[in-house]
């Protein structure tokens, strides 16, 4: 079982990987709608895109109002 | 189509609708690949008037207010019409909006029902909001887990009572829905409409695009939308005809759902419709070279074929795999909530699927105009609908003026804000807020905002005032946010941003640290209500003797800045 620093980790790295950029270029508090500068279906492929990878199946409700990394990874964390 | 002339409310229409319609399916719903539910209209009915009696004997009655607060689903429905069926009048909320936010509206409708989902009222329940809404005193939540924590809420699968309710007849001018269009900070605007806006509305759209039974409409937008609600519940309804639900909204689903259900209509926001042009034309990128060459050419001749008028049939032969990719069956694209770019809708005319855009407003009933097809023009929202009266008033020598809309659809009002609705409706006109011209052939052009606000891709109006409360000790002397293209008008409907005015302190410096703290209060908005820059002036802003800010004054003092060098990103 992975630990919420991991998944947070593995969160980021994915996400940097998605969206093309340096790895450790993103931290767990960034608000990811305005430093990957994506629109809300944007982020809806980076869920699939998590969803695969850990797994899991994250209803849209449980991501509503999030924008933060740190919180995405507690609610997936919440799912393994 | 059930001839809606001869009907008083929404709710005896519903009525009439699931008798005529009893063995058509009315809703499918569906979870990522798995089909969770498929009622016929005898169904629905059988699902609605237990919950329609339960409310009933909890004392709801005509004019008894209830809200919905759901994501798209066949409750969402089964719960409006069991509301309507009592005679009552429903408000119906975006799910999308924060706890706080919901507990403002709420309290502001005064709503005694509460119909929600679980996922939903956990986060509600325990918001501090919740203590000022004490008009809310039914609260029922669906698809709660069997050990859940209620908070006060009753099960929606349990509420219910087998005996018949009593139809509660309403009039065409007794209020059917307050539907918010914006405003959630210090005054909300909650139109109140009628049953007749509704009825006429419905009469109107389906003239040009009808449903009948063996239609499928894909319900993607927010069924609390005016759009929604029209075409992905009352419209498809008293056709009988099928509204198609997805609980989960990502775009692989929302794909594989078109072949899946054979959809023939669907609405989506210029942001989505976007989204989709680009990923075929990604598609249409990757074809072999020869494979192109031959697709460009008959997408040329698919062209010159419907240059007067849509033809379907040919273009589903033409293009064939690309028809194939939407299931085959659809007929159009409804798309609606903000502007559309011309080439975005060229796109996929180009293609054979015509895009419904139109140009409407919650307060207008919906829709004003809508392209007819006749022919297409990507440059135009279209004509006025039948039963709209739309004149531009005070035009300038090119003809552009203010749109104003006279019509049986228009809203009663704003709820509770006599003021603000007479300053929107003067003499039995709707004034807009939007500039616009018609052209020779009588197609309306939007030419920009006469009002301070903006609309995103996502369709979601933003009214400056509202988020300032957000940026209230902001340790500067003051501040003011502003919708950008209200200061400096541009020819154009896209893009739209909000800025923040600020007047530092006498001997003040933008330094990173303000800079740092606005960015927080920013983050902690929705991401599209954020302000995307900051404007400095130096100059003591025109208050009022009661020291309100004076924002038409200020707007024309900005005005004469550089917008370019005036906008300090953050």
């Amino acid at each position: 079982m992975r630990t919420l620093e991991e998944t947070t980790q593995e969160v980021l790295d994915l996400a940097a990987k998605h969206f093309q950029l340096p790895a450790g270029s993103l931290a767990p508090g960034d608000d990811f709608f305005k430093k990957l500068g994506i629109d809300s279906l944007q982020t809806l492929e980076m869920l699939s895109r998590l969803e695969n990878h850990f797994g899991i199946e994250l209803p849209d409700y449980e991501v509503q109002g999030v924008s933060d990394f740190k919180t995405l990874a507690e609610r997936i964390q919440s799912r393994l | 189509m059930l001839d809606l002339s001869k009907y008083q409310s929404i709710g005896e229409a519903l009525r009439d609708a699931l008798d005529q319609f009893s063995n058509e399916v009315c809703l499918m719903e569906a979870d990522r690949e798995r089909e969770k539910e498929r009622l016929t209209y005898r169904e629905f009915k059988e699902r609605a008037h237990p919950l329609s009696k339960a409310l009933q004997d909890a004392g709801f009655c005509a004019g008894s207010r209830a809200s919905i607060l759901m994501t798209n689903q066949s409750k969402w429905l089964i719960s409006a019409y069991a509301i309507f069926f009592a005679g009552g009048v429903l408000v119906p909320l975006d799910y999308k909006l924060t706890p706080e936010e919901q507990w403002q509206l709420l309290k502001h409708s005064n709503a005694t029902v509460l119909v929600t989902e679980y996922p939903i009222w956990r986060q509600l329940s325990v918001s501090a909001g919740r203590g000022a809404a004490t008009n809310v005193q039914t609260v029922l939540v669906t698809e709660a887990p069997a050990n859940a924590d209620l908070a006060g809420a009753q099960r929606w699968e349990e509420f219910r009572d087998a005996e018949e309710p009593v139809f509660i007849p309403r009039k065409r001018s007794d209020i059917a829905c307050i539907v918010y269009s914006s405003g959630t900070g210090g005054r909300p605007k909650g139109c109140m409409m009628t049953h007749e806006n509704y009825l006429e509305q419905c009469v109107a759209l389906t003239a040009i695009y009808p449903f009948w039974p063996g239609v499928r409409y894909l319900s993607i937008l927010p069924t609390n939308h005016a759009i929604d609600f029209m075409v992905g519940f009352f419209g498809p309804f008293t056709c009988g005809a099928t509204v198609v639900h997805l609980r989960t909204l990502r775009p692989e689903y929302v794909l594989e759902a078109f072949p899946k259900y054979k959809i023939t209509y669907v609405s989506l926001v210029p942001l989505v419709l976007k989204n989709l042009q680009k990923g075929l034309q990604a598609r249409f990128d990757e074809l072999a070279p020869g494979k192109r060459k031959i697709f460009n050419a008959l997408v040329g001749v698919n062209k010159a074929l419907t240059k007067s008028r849509p033809r379907l049939g040919i273009s589903r032969r033409l293009l064939k795999q690309v028809h194939e990719a939407f299931g085959g069956e659809l007929r159009a694209i409804i798309v609606g909530g903000a502007f559309t770019e011309p080439q975005t809708l060229q796109f996929f005319y180009d293609l054979g699927i015509p895009v419904a855009n139109g140009y409407g407003l919650t307060e207008a009933g919906t829709a004003i105009t809508v392209n007819d097809l006749k022919p297409f023009r990507a440059d135009t929202v279209g004509k006025p609908l039948p039963g709209m009266e739309v004149r531009i008033v005070n035009p300038t020598a090119d003809g552009v003026g203010e749109v104003a809309l006279r019509s049986k659809t228009m809203m009663a009002g704003y709820l509770n804000e006599p003021e603000l609705t007479a300053e929107t409706i003067v003499n039995g006109w709707l004034l807009t807020g939007d500039l616009g011209r018609f052209d020779g052939a009588g197609h309306l052009q939007l030419t920009g905002r006469k009002k301070n606000m903006i609309v995103t891709e996502e369709g979601k109006n933003i009214y400056p005032e509202d988020i300032e409360t957000v940026f209230e000790s902001l340790p500067v002397k003051e501040f003011c946010v502003f919708a950008a293209n209200y200061i400096w008008p541009k020819r154009s409907m896209v893009g739209e941003k909000l800025v923040l005015v600020i007047h530092l302190e006498p001997g003040q410096q933008f330094t990173d640290e303000l800079r740092v703290d606005i960015n927080a209060r920013n983050n902690r908005l929705l991401n599209y209500k954020r302000v995307h820059g900051v404007v400095l002036l130096n100059d003591d802003f025109p208050r009022t003797a009661s020291l309100k800010i004076k924002r038409h004054d200020l707007a024309e003092r900005l005005a004469r800045l550089d917008s370019g060098a005036a906008i300090l990103p953050l």
